[in-house]
């Protein structure tokens, strides 16, 4: 029966993506944002490549809020290389920087993609780069020059060439004409392009978890009727069952090594903090209270760990070292705060608090102990920061549905990601890859 | 023939459990406490209603309690307070005549499914609705229905049973439900 299970989730994963994108809207972007424009490519070769890499990037650098892109029809020339611009037209349109670039065809489904990146005001090329791909890696070709210009003006790495796991739900007529439910974990670019179903079932899936290398995803599936952690091979759809102890088994969260799986498990009477042992198959318990302990997160250096505890009462944040100790609270502003997980730097933790009776997205500062409410909401939940820890991502409610949004760790800039039908829920940010 | 013998399966049935209920009073003294605080309000006559028109019913009803509507089994879905996980005073004597009937029949199995409303993280809330069904749980076990009988699920707030997001459809889908 179980081998069914496995059989039909890979048949459903293989079938092809008819799920729309996700569309994103900037609801709110920088004031001041670097006046930018990027040329449409030039083109050599026989076939004319599927993507328009120029629109890519015009729509990645727009879509951080940090660039004002310059539209097309406002162009005076469309220089394709850097000896063929007159940096005046571009001074005339209060233009600051400048993407130039073009794609060409080598051998029969290759292509080399050149851009270079321009300060109008000096005159002067600031990077470029000459970067082989293929028809089906364009797209993430012009994501990571996107990312290259992003770092190059920003002064942290871009975090355009990533993806995005998360879990949607629609209401689906069974086989009996009844309604019920049918639970989708999706991975998309960053963008919302390419959304792949990877896992797909009529019971609960819960809190997807990217491996630091960013091959593989931990999640919770209520498939058997109760609550497994299983670990899936993103490219290959490959996967295994992990924990499945008496009670809940929630909650899963990589080391950054990726050699241990922090989780919650309640196999001892109620939750608390447990590090499985991948290689190993060893478990061991972290926390030991009668009130629930839950959503482990370690931190980037891997000494520590923060879990939500409501052990005072309500549910606050704790630290506790990852190889066992005695546990420290580390919230004490608003009676709600869950959820934490670490900036990549270590500094920041982002978390659900509680406000004036919603529910929203913050930032605890771990040094000054200051925390920040970010987002809108009465709903938010599930904040996971980008990897460059610029943007945190967060699941919000818009009318009746789950929709995704994000904003900025200082609170400037705010987007909107929506699906067209369903809810969507549980957003995920991949690591770099590597 | 058939009928007789279920007749008379309940009739003995209704016998143990109306000794049961008598007898309660002399287990200990939480029973004790809880009767008393029940004597100042409804309580009292929610209870002793209760239980006597359970028995009284049984003449009539031929079927398993379990079938029987109007019995206090019929009730299978208890709500809680929010952020809470402690049984409500109203929900005491449904869950008491559940842990009765279980007790009474070691065969039969029950599945308390623990939900919270979508408030709050979905982890913690997953933690919060076994809470809420463990504390179902003990209830049961304190009145002798055995570890065996009884599967707890917390599902926290990802099957709501009402898909608004107001007071009500809240107030609705922080619950344990028991299924048989």
């Amino acid at each position: 029966m179980q081998q069914q299970i496995f059989f039909f989730l890979i048949f459903l994963a293989l079938l092809p993506p008819v799920q729309a994108d996700l569309t994103i809207e900037i609801t709110e972007g920088v004031e001041g944002a670097f006046p930018i424009a990027v040329v449409p490519f030039g083109w050599q070769g026989k076939t004319q490549p599927s993507e328009d890499v120029a629109a890519i990037i015009n729509a990645d650098l727009h879509r951080s809020g940090r660039f004002k892109t310059l539209p097309q029809v406002d162009m005076l020339s469309r220089p394709t290389s850097g000896d063929q611009v007159e940096f005046k037209d571009w001074r005339a349109l209060d233009t600051e920087y400048l993407v130039v670039g073009q794609v060409q065809q080598s051998g029969v489904k290759g292509y080399t993609v050149r851009f270079q990146l321009f300060d109008v005001y000096r005159g002067e090329q600031l990077t470029g780069y000459s970067i082989p791909t293929t028809e089906s890696n364009l797209r993430s070709t012009a994501h990571r020059i996107a990312d290259l210009i992003y770092e190059k003006l920003m002064g942290v790495p871009g975090a355009f060439a990533t993806r995005v796991a998360y879990i949607t739900s629609v209401q689906v007529t069974g086989v009996q004409g009844q309604p019920k439910s049918r639970i989708d974990l999706r991975v998309a670019d960053a963008d919302g392009h390419n959304p792949q179903t990877i896992v797909s079932s009529s019971e609960p899936l819960m809190s997807p978890a990217w491996s630091p290398d960013g091959r593989k995803i931990a999640y919770v599936s209520f498939e058997e009727g109760r609550s497994a952690i299983y670990i899936q091979e993103v490219f290959t759809g490959q996967r295994q069952k992990v924990t499945a102890y008496k009670g809940i088994n929630g909650a899963p969260a990589w080391s950054p090594d990726g050699r241990k799986l922090a989780m919650a498990l309640s196999k001892g009477g109620n939750l608390d903090i447990y590090v499985f042992d991948l290689a190993r198959k060893t478990l061991k318990q972290l926390t030991r209270h009668y009130a629930i302990d839950t959503e482990p997160a370690w931190s980037p250096d891997g000494r520590k760990i923060a879990f939500t505890s409501d052990r005072g009462g309500k549910p606050q944040i704790y630290e506790v070292p990852s190889y066992g100790g005695t546990a420290k609270r580390l919230t004490f502003q608003n009676a709600y705060n869950a959820r934490a997980s670490y900036s990549t730097d270590g500094k920041l933790l982002a978390l659900v608090t509680r406000e004036d009776g919603n529910y929203r997205i913050g930032t605890l500062d771990l040094e000054s102990g200051l925390l920040q409410v970010l987002s809108r909401g009465n709903l938010d939940e599930s904040p996971s920061f980008a990897p460059n820890g610029s943007m945190i991502i967060y699941a919000s409610k818009a009318g009746h549905r789950g929709v995704l949004a994000a904003v900025s760790v200082d609170g400037r800039v705010r987007q909107r990601l929506a699906l067209q039908e369903g809810d969507v829920r549980e957003p995920v940010w991949s690591p770099f890859e590597k | 023939m058939y009928k007789t013998v279920i007749t008379w399966v309940f009739i003995t049935l209704s016998v143990i459990l109306f000794a049961g209920c008598t007898s309660t009073p002399d287990k200990g003294p939480a029973d004790v406490t809880e009767r008393s605080t029940g004597a100042v309000g409804e309580g009292t006559d929610m209870q002793s209603g209760a239980m006597t028109s359970a028995a009284s019913q049984g003449a009539e009803w031929y079927g398993d309690p379990l079938e029987d509507p109007n019995s206090l089994l019929a009730t299978r879905v208890i709500y809680f307070e929010f952020d809470q996980s402690s049984i409500g005073m109203e929900y005491r004597d449904i869950v008491r005549a559940h842990a009765e009937y279980l007790a009474t029949h070691p065969q039969v199995l029950v599945r308390l499914e623990g939900h919270a409303d979508e408030r709050g993280t979905r982890e913690y809330n997953l933690g919060l609705g076994e809470s809420r069904a463990n504390a179902v749980r003990s209830i049961m076990m304190a009145e002798g229905v055995s570890d065996e009988q009884i599967v707890v699920v917390s599902y926290g707030e990802e099957r709501a049973a009402s898909f608004e997001h107001n007071e009500e459809a809240w107030a609705l889908n922080r619950r344990v439900e028991l299924i048989y």
